[in-house]
């Protein structure tokens, strides 16, 4: 592997295919885990550990009617519109919160602006753990604990500096010109940023709400501190009670409810991987 | 969002006064300028203000609370009595303490290096061709996105556990050391594995790196007649190096707070929430078993102190050493 084929590659047969089945392999070893799932939900228990094959000879579905059943006598619909709620209630959260305070700082210029970036950027490297206990005595004297409070209460106070610093980004790039004949029509910085700014930034936005979704959706520190009654679970709670339930024995339900949870990462991936992807890759450069 | 990207990366000068962005066309009188700038301030900071309060209630306030706590015996239901050093003498003096720190060393220095590795080594490859590029991308990202969860945490405590897919194909090679999970030894690579399978994320910030070095330098150092290493260590490594030190940086502040992973694939057995015999014990799953276990609210709060400075030094060297291997590009 090196960087040759930057500048003189010319796509000579052998090589472009050596570069497909370099590409094939590694995306076989990616994908070789999902695949597994997929095929091992359809196993029966006994099967899915213990056998080389990657698809049953004899599939069952009775690893999903089961989920039916529920987990615990709650219906899994409840862990699912427990975590839609969450997710959704951070992403509206995340969306006002972060893009006001990115639009300070990239449009606004006021005393006292570059300390409070330098601070920003060093909450982006603090560790989550220092926050945890503190955090959880904070709410817990303020009787939230088993509320979604703790969980989205940060995410209206901006308290997610990567997304503020990728709507900055962002907003920083933007032609200067459109919100300058603005101000000089006598707009407010209000209407500027309602009116002008975020709707250019649509992009941003949607890179944002998608990242925000899906943390929310696999958050699991977060509802294992703060919830404790099982009607209340998230789906990755309610993944880890049915896990600590049936131990290792039913391996097939298990997987088969863990693809279930990840259905709506997936879809999202499927369906805005572009925004996703390049708003990982900008996070590195500066826009 | 990803064509307008310069060299200049994210951690390069914090400060942003480098181009004024404001500045008024025609300088206006003093006391017009006075009102404008009085006016600007207001609205800064009623912008901010949502910044600000999560700054100070959830962040600034935390902090400070953390640091007493960790002068303090504290059980939650008790007020916090002051013990001043007890909690740091009893975590150093912990045999289990001291076992975390060496699996999150071992995990952070065997597992970060090795995900960079595959991250930069996948990008040079994708770099290479134009069609199918965008696919592969996207297919070996996918993992970044779902590999937090406790899904595939799952998924991976299956696939190494005794007599499952890893352990029956290792056999195949003649190595019979069993499932990874119920290893003690084992159990930490396969955490290891599971960050090393989520390369994707890295690997995006290389390919848009690798973008942006002009293809010039390259045709340049091949009259000259620089083979393909050499222009790999004089052109390539030199100009991603600001990409590079920005994911060294975030995924090794990322690696010292596995938690989830760690306390799910390990968990289970006999309701040890952190692998057998300790084996996935990294730090934060101690954290969490002093802290909301056995509700050692000061003991938990000064090992998180102790997370911090670690990080803070590595942080700190990282950002030393830059000047000797980060080529910046001057007036990008």
């Amino acid at each position: 592997m090196s960087s040759a084929g930057l500048s003189t590659s010319r796509h000579r047969l052998p090589g472009s295919l050596a570069w497909h089945i370099g590409s094939l392999l590694i995306l076989a070893v990616i994908l070789y885990p999902v695949i597994w799932v997929i095929g091992g939900s359809f196993k029966k228990s006994e099967d899915v550990v213990g056998s080389l094959d990657l698809f049953p000879g004899d599939p069952i579905t009775s690893n999903y009617t089961r989920l039916g059943e529920g987990i615990a006598d709650i219906s899994i619909s409840t862990f699912f519109l427990n975590s839609l709620t969450l997710a959704v209630g951070s992403v509206i959260g995340i969306l006002l919160s972060c893009s006001l305070t990115a639009y300070a700082f990239a449009k606004i210029r006021f005393a006292g602006r570059n300390l409070l970036f330098t601070l920003m950027i060093g909450t982006l490297l603090l560790p989550y753990h220092v926050l945890l206990i503190p955090q959880y005595v904070l709410f817990r004297n303020m009787e939230m604990i088993n509320t979604y409070t703790p969980l989205l209460l940060g995410k209206y106070l901006a308290t997610e500096a990567f997304f503020v610093f990728l709507m900055m980004q962002f907003m920083r790039n933007l032609p200067k010109e459109l919100d300058e004949a603005a101000r000089l029509d006598g707009c407010g910085h209000l209407r500027i940023y309602w009116s002008i700014v975020l709707p250019l930034c649509r992009p941003a936005l949607i890179t944002s709400a998608i990242f925000t979704f899906i943390n929310a959706w696999n958050d699991f520190m977060g509802p294992l501190i703060y919830l404790n009654e099982p009607d209340k679970y998230t789906v990755s709670l309610g993944l880890k009670m049915f896990v600590d339930q049936e131990g290792v024995a039913d391996y097939g339900g298990m997987i088969a409810m863990s693809l279930v949870a990840l259905l709506p990462v997936l879809a999202f991936f499927l369906a805005f991987q572009r925004y996703l992807i390049d708003g990982m890759a900008t996070s590195g450069l500066k826009g | 969002m990803g064509t307008t990207v310069t060299h200049a990366p994210a951690m390069e000068g914090l400060s942003q006064d480098s181009e004024p962005r404001h500045g008024p066309v025609k300088p206006p009188r003093p006391a017009a300028l006075k009102r404008r700038r009085r006016r600007e301030n207001l609205a800064g900071y009623l912008f901010m203000s949502p910044w600000i309060a999560g700054f100070l209630l959830l962040t600034a306030g935390p902090m400070v609370a953390s640091l007493y706590f960790a002068f303090t015996d504290y059980n939650l239901f008790d007020a916090p009595k002051w013990i001043g050093l007890d909690n740091f003498s009893e975590m150093f003096g912990d045999p289990r303490w001291r076992h975390s720190v060496q699996v999150t060393l071992w995990y952070v220095a065997v597992g970060t290096p090795l995900k960079l590795l595959a991250a930069l080594g996948v990008a040079l490859l994708l770099a290479q061709s134009r069609r199918g590029q965008a696919f592969y991308r996207a297919a070996f990202y996918a993992p970044s996105l779902i590999g937090a969860s406790v899904s595939v945490a799952i998924v991976w405590k299956a696939i190494f556990s005794d007599d499952a897919i890893v352990d029956r194909t290792q056999k195949l090679f003649g190595v019979d050391v069993g499932g990874w999970t119920g290893d003690p030894d084992m159990i930490i690579y396969s955490l290891v594995a599971l960050t090393v399978w989520q390369f994707g994320a890295p690997m995006v910030i290389f390919l848009a790196g690798l973008k942006q070095v002009p293809r010039e330098l390259y045709e340049a150092a091949e009259v000259d007649g620089a083979g393909k290493l050499r222009r790999f260590w004089n052109i390539t490594l030199p100009m991603i190096s600001p990409v590079l030190f920005f994911n060294v940086l975030l995924e090794t502040i990322h690696s010292f707070q596995i938690f989830s992973s760690a306390y799910i694939v390990g968990g289970g057995a006999g309701g040890n929430a952190c692998g057998p015999a300790d084996g996935s014990m990294v730090y934060t799953c101690y954290l969490y078993v002093q802290g909301f276990e056995n509700s050692r609210m000061g003991l938990a709060s000064a090992m998180a102190w102790m997370l911090l400075v670690a990080v803070a030094l590595v942080t700190a060297v990282l950002f030393w050493s830059q000047k000797r291997w980060v080529h910046y590009e001057e007036g990008a």
